[in-house]
């Protein structure tokens, strides 16, 4: 059971929380894309081994959506990388 | 009094017998003891028979590590498994052996001994694969069954799981535990000290020991007196801290709450700090017959004799590597016990071990090459190490020594790393993981001086202050030279005594390919089950470090899993049970529901609703149908309140809208209200519903109840992630506005008869139209949508007003004879009106062409969530399944669900039976299906293949009922 910061609650316990996936590219105008990206962008999720940005909703505390970074070989929550947002 | 039971000494209270019964034998015990003591008191040595070769097996271990004496309680106590060494005695306590038929003594099972070269590890896995394991696992399960699980919860006192936070968390109250507990308690740290043991003490308990020139146990009771006195620490006896996850969560089971009403309590721990102070686990030599009865560890004849004041033998060998088993035979001994030799493998025995025993023979740079005796060991067969003539020496009790393995259980758990060390010959804490340390002999730390500095150092950096003073303590050294196995002698040698695996089992599996430690586990279940690698493991590893001449180092151990001792399922879910895990939801009318004898169910969401109101006398399908027909041709009423109901307020909801649904909504407007779909980006349908616009920046959007939570979700995920700068704002309102829907030709003159100020003439208030206004003088909104394809008035109030606006409606439509309607004729009226229902027409694989819904596809809208993968999907398939209404041939229910072959054959499916319900309105079954390229196959006969027949039924549109929808915009 992970202990989650949220940056409205402070760190609260990973069962106030419903997860919400690694996020996903940013969605693009599908008319602006091909077919074969717009399938990859559906179906494609991120996957690594170590951190990855992923998204969890505190929906049983504030309701807000929050962001972290998690290494998936370790549950550690983690910096993101220098170029991530 | 017993004959093994000493006069004095033990902890256990003579003045307070205890009568017990063991496999049906009444005996006695003390308050103190644990069963298996009581047992060894009373002289009963044969308690088990093992897991596979159904040999005779006695009481090995006296704490956790028990491997060989599993005992299942009945009665109040009802449990399985349970080691006897840790089941406190208590008076009428009643237990047997597992793994035995009739009885150890006399056990029919024990056949497999004399076959037992014919069973070895991996027998199972290569003989009974053919035709299937299914066909031969029910024989092999009841041959092979430990205890039995109770039958039934137990029926005094209930479980309660808790959460907890400290600074620090302490996993053992030994010498170490108490040391680091009384080091950061002092500091002021808020501190959880817990301990798997009935008191506090660890090893101090079973050895003599001193602490500061007194009785160690003495030292022990002023700590915990102390620690007792500091409101910042919670210590707890006899709980144990059984997993050890991510973010330093720690599971602690407390088996003996403080507490009449609680069997247990599991502690859910979020600690700053965590201490591992396990201690450690005395290994066993691995010789021949080395699991016969009397075949004991040392530290457990130590424990018997000196904590609970029983002698396990009268006449004993000791076998040892390393030093510690002198001070067991010296306490053997001091007990009145004939110590007859101690055979140690080293040929240097150090001066300090010798001189504690200087009136026994030592025989140094010896083995035992085998234990003799049947259903209990007579005596044992020594030889040199390094080969030579063997002799015998009688005893009665054999107590052995491999060395002391660190219970790095937990640390592991952590994923902290280990090492191996060469000095002590076993695996070591190494690389911490999470916020974690060893002290104590879980470290190393084998010397009781070392133990209490490494307890301190710990507590003081928890802490963040200096070093306390450490008492004077005084401890043999540690020397140990390993011994793996001894090669010589005959007769199975066990590794792994709870799980029967022997050296022959580790090396069938090691000639077979099975060379990695983890496969060699697996292969022969060395080191499964409740023992986890407690006494076995090492020897396991080491038996394979000799075979491959590969240093243990490099082999590593076997994962460590939790629970690292037997937790009941009922401490892990707690109060946790269904009702409270997923309450139920109720509308204000539950009551009136119930009181008006309402069949209630679960529909959707956990929401409580009525699914029919028989009368006496009526038949389910008559019931049902009365209803459809009071709808159909008078007037019904149903509470529709669980359908989830949201608010959306802001400038750009209209423009969210439009990107969830897929039809246009923000050209609707304000008074009116529209039906509409949602899609998955991935062009999943994943609700449908009706949105209201109250104003320009003002919507009401309702949603289907089951998905209610799921769309919230979807709204909120959106908006906050992908939308953040949208001026939308969403509110869940399902429980604030309940309503009451008047269904039915006649709706309009009950509402009439209610009394409203809303104009609800047809021009007023058309299909789709609302208002706000009374209705019965009750502020209440009035919405014109249909459910069951009639007439209908939606009439939404606040939940404390329902009760009050029901019983009105009822008062008012009584001239009309209405009635309320429950979920299973709601159910029947919209598939006659071909209404769509998610999970049953909408499965994940149809989109709004499949369902005839092509309309609400805006064609103007360049985008919304699912346009483009339904286009995607379209243009890549010609078979779709499209939704069909189908009239059984001859006229008959087909269930739900039903497959559709051609000609009813034995082919692939063409589609699906979705619903089928019996229609007052056609008197006959009528049905909806998805049939592949349905739309064009009107008129055609299909057929429903099910397990014992084969149903014909014609095809139709959907819609069974007023198509052009003249009714329900009435």
């Amino acid at each position: 059971m992970m202990n989650i910061p949220c940056p409205f609650c402070g760190s609260r316990n990973e069962a106030e929380f419903a997860f919400g996936g690694p996020v996903k590219p940013d969605r693009s105008d599908p008319n602006t894309v091909s077919e074969e990206e717009w399938v990859a962008y559906l179906t494609q999720v991120p996957n690594p081994l170590g951190p990855v940005q992923e998204r969890w909703w505190h929906v049983k505390g504030c309701g807000m959506w929050l962001t972290i970074w998690r290494d998936t070989r370790t549950h550690d929550i983690v910096e993101g990388p220098a170029d991530a947002e | 009094m017993p004959s093994n039971r000493m006069d004095t000494g033990g902890r256990i209270d003579r003045d307070r017998p205890l009568s017990f019964t063991f496999n049906g034998r009444r005996l006695q015990g003390f308050a103190g003891d644990t069963l298996a003591s009581a047992l060894l008191a009373n002289g009963v040595r044969l308690t088990a028979r093992s897991f596979k070769y159904h040999r005779p097996r006695g009481i090995v271990g006296a704490g956790v590590e028990e491997p060989s004496t599993l005992v299942e309680l009945l009665g109040d106590d009802a449990s399985g498994n349970r080691p006897a060494t840790t089941v406190p005695l208590r008076d009428g306590l009643i237990a047997k052996s597992v793994n035995c038929w009739p009885s150890p003594g006399f056990d029919m099972g024990a056949i497999n001994q004399l076959i037992g070269r014919f069973i070895p590890a991996g027998f199972y896995y290569k003989t009974f694969k053919w035709p299937g394991w299914h066909l031969y696992e029910p024989t092999i399960r009841k041959a092979a069954g430990l205890a039995a699980a109770p039958a039934a919860p137990p029926e005094q006192g209930h479980f309660e799981s808790r959460f907890a936070h400290c600074d620090l968390l302490i996993a053992g109250a030994g010498p170490a535990g108490l040391m680091a507990a009384l080091t950061a308690g002092r500091a002021g740290l808020r501190v959880m000290i817990a301990d798997e043991a009935t008191e506090a003490g660890g090893s101090l308990l079973n050895r003599r020991l001193t602490i500061g020139g007194t009785p160690a146990l003495g030292w022990v009771k002023a700590v915990v007196d102390e620690l007792a006195t500091l409101p910042n620490v919670t210590h707890l006896q006899n709980t144990t801290v059984w997993a050890y996850r991510e973010h330093n969560y720690l599971m602690v089971n407390e088996r003996a709450p403080d507490n009449p009403g609680l069997l247990e309590r599991n502690w859910r721990v979020r600690a700053g700090q965590v201490i591992c102070a396990t201690g450690a686990i005395e290994r066993m030599l691995v010789f021949g017959n080395n699991d016969r009865p009397g075949v004991m560890l040392a530290s457990a004849a130590q424990t018997y004799v000196n904590r609970y004041g029983v002698r396990p033998g009268q006449r004993a060998v000791v076998f040892t590597n390393n030093n510690s088993a002198y001070a067991v035979a010296a306490d053997l001994a001091a007990a009145g016990i004939t110590v007859a030799a101690i055979i140690d493998n080293r040929t240097d025995v150090p001066e300090e071990a010798r001189t504690l025993v200087e009136d026994v023979d030592v025989l140094a740079g010896h083995v035992v090459t085998g234990a003799r005796g049947a259903r209990q060991v007579r005596g044992v067969t020594i030889a040199p190490v390094d080969g030579g003539a063997s002799r015998q020496i009688s005893c009665d009790l054999l107590a052995h020594s491999g060395g002391w393995n660190p219970a790095v259980h937990l640390w592991s758990q952590s994923r902290g790393n280990l090492r191996y060390d060469d000095t002590l010959t076993s695996f070591l804490p190494d690389q911490a993981a999470q916020d974690a340390t060893s002290v104590g002999a879980a470290n190393g730390q084998m010397i009781l001086a070392d133990a209490l500095g490494s307890g301190a150092r710990a507590g003081a950096d928890a802490a963040g202050i200096t070093m306390p003073d450490i008492p004077t303590s005084a401890d043999l050294t540690y020397a140990i030279t390993p011994l793996w196995r001894v090669e010589q002698g005959r007769g199975k040698a066990f590794l792994d005594i709870q799980n029967d695996v022997t050296v022959d089992d580790v090396h069938l599996a090691l000639r077979e390919g099975y060379d990695n430690v983890e496969h060699v586990k697996r292969y022969t279940t060395g080191g499964m089950g409740i023992d986890q690698g407690k006494t076995g493991n090492i020897n396991i590893i080491g038996t394979v470090a000799m075979q491959q001449g590969a240093p243990l180092e490099e082999l590593g151990t076997t994962t460590f899993r939790s629970p690292y001792t037997p937790v009941s399922f009922g401490a892990i879910g707690g109060l946790r049970e269904d009702s409270v895990v997923l309450p139920y939801r109720h509308t204000p009318l539950t009551a009136w529901n119930i009181k008006n004898e309402a069949f209630m169910y679960e529909s959707g969401a956990r929401w409580r609703r009525p699914g029919y109101f028989p009368q006496p006398g009526e038949s389910f399908q008559e019931t049902v149908n009365r209803e459809c027909r009071i709808v159909r041709n008078g007037v019904g009423v149903y509470d529709g309140s669980p359908l989830g109901t949201f608010e959306f307020k802001g400038r750009d909801v209209g423009r969210f809208l439009d990107h969830i649904y897929t039809n246009i909504m923000s050209t609707l407007k304000p008074g009116h209200g529209r039906y509409g779909l949602m899609l998955s980006d991935d062009g999943l349908i994943i609700d449908d519903g009706v949105a209201l616009r109250l104003s320009e920046h003002r919507w009401i959007v309702s949603t289907s109840t089951g998905h209610a939570d799921a769309m919230n979700s979807h709204f909120e995920e959106l908006l906050q992630t992908q939308f953040p700068d949208w001026n939308v704002f969403v509110t869940t309102v399902t429980s604030q506005w309940n309503n009451a829907t008047i269904c039915g030709p006649l709706a309009r003159n009950v509402m009439q008869a209610l009394g409203t100020d809303i104009d609800i003439s047809p021009a007023a208030l058309p299909f789709m139209g609302f208002a706000d206004g009374h209705v019965a003088g009750i502020p209440a909104r009035l919405v014109r949508v249909s459910f069951t394809g009639e007439l209908s008035f939606e009439v939404n109030v606040a939940p404390r007003h329902l009760p009050a606006l029901w019983d009105k409606i009822m008062t008012a439509g009584a001239p009309f004879n209405i009635a309320p309607i429950g979920s299973e004729a709601n159910h029947v009226l919209r598939v006659e009106k071909g209404f769509l229902s998610l999970g049953h027409e909408v499965d994940g694989t149809v989109d709004p062409y499949d369902l005839g819904l092509g309309w609400v596809m805006s064609k103007k809208k360049t985008d919304y969530l699912g346009k483009h993968a339904v286009a995607i999907r379209r243009s890549g398939t010609t078979n779709r399944r499209e939704l069909v209404g189908i009239l059984p041939q001859p006229d008959q229910m087909i269930p739900e669900g039903a497959p559709l072959t051609p000609g009813g054959e034995r082919r692939p499916t063409e589609g699906l039976v979705t619903a089928c319900v019996y229609s007052t309105v056609h008197d006959r079954w009528v049905g909806l299906a998805l049939l592949e390229n349905g739309h064009s196959r009107h008129g055609e006969t299909v057929h429903a293949r099910l397990k014992d027949k084969v149903i014909a039924a014609r095809v139709t549109p959907p819609i069974h009922y007023d198509a052009v929808g003249e009714r329900l915009r009435s």
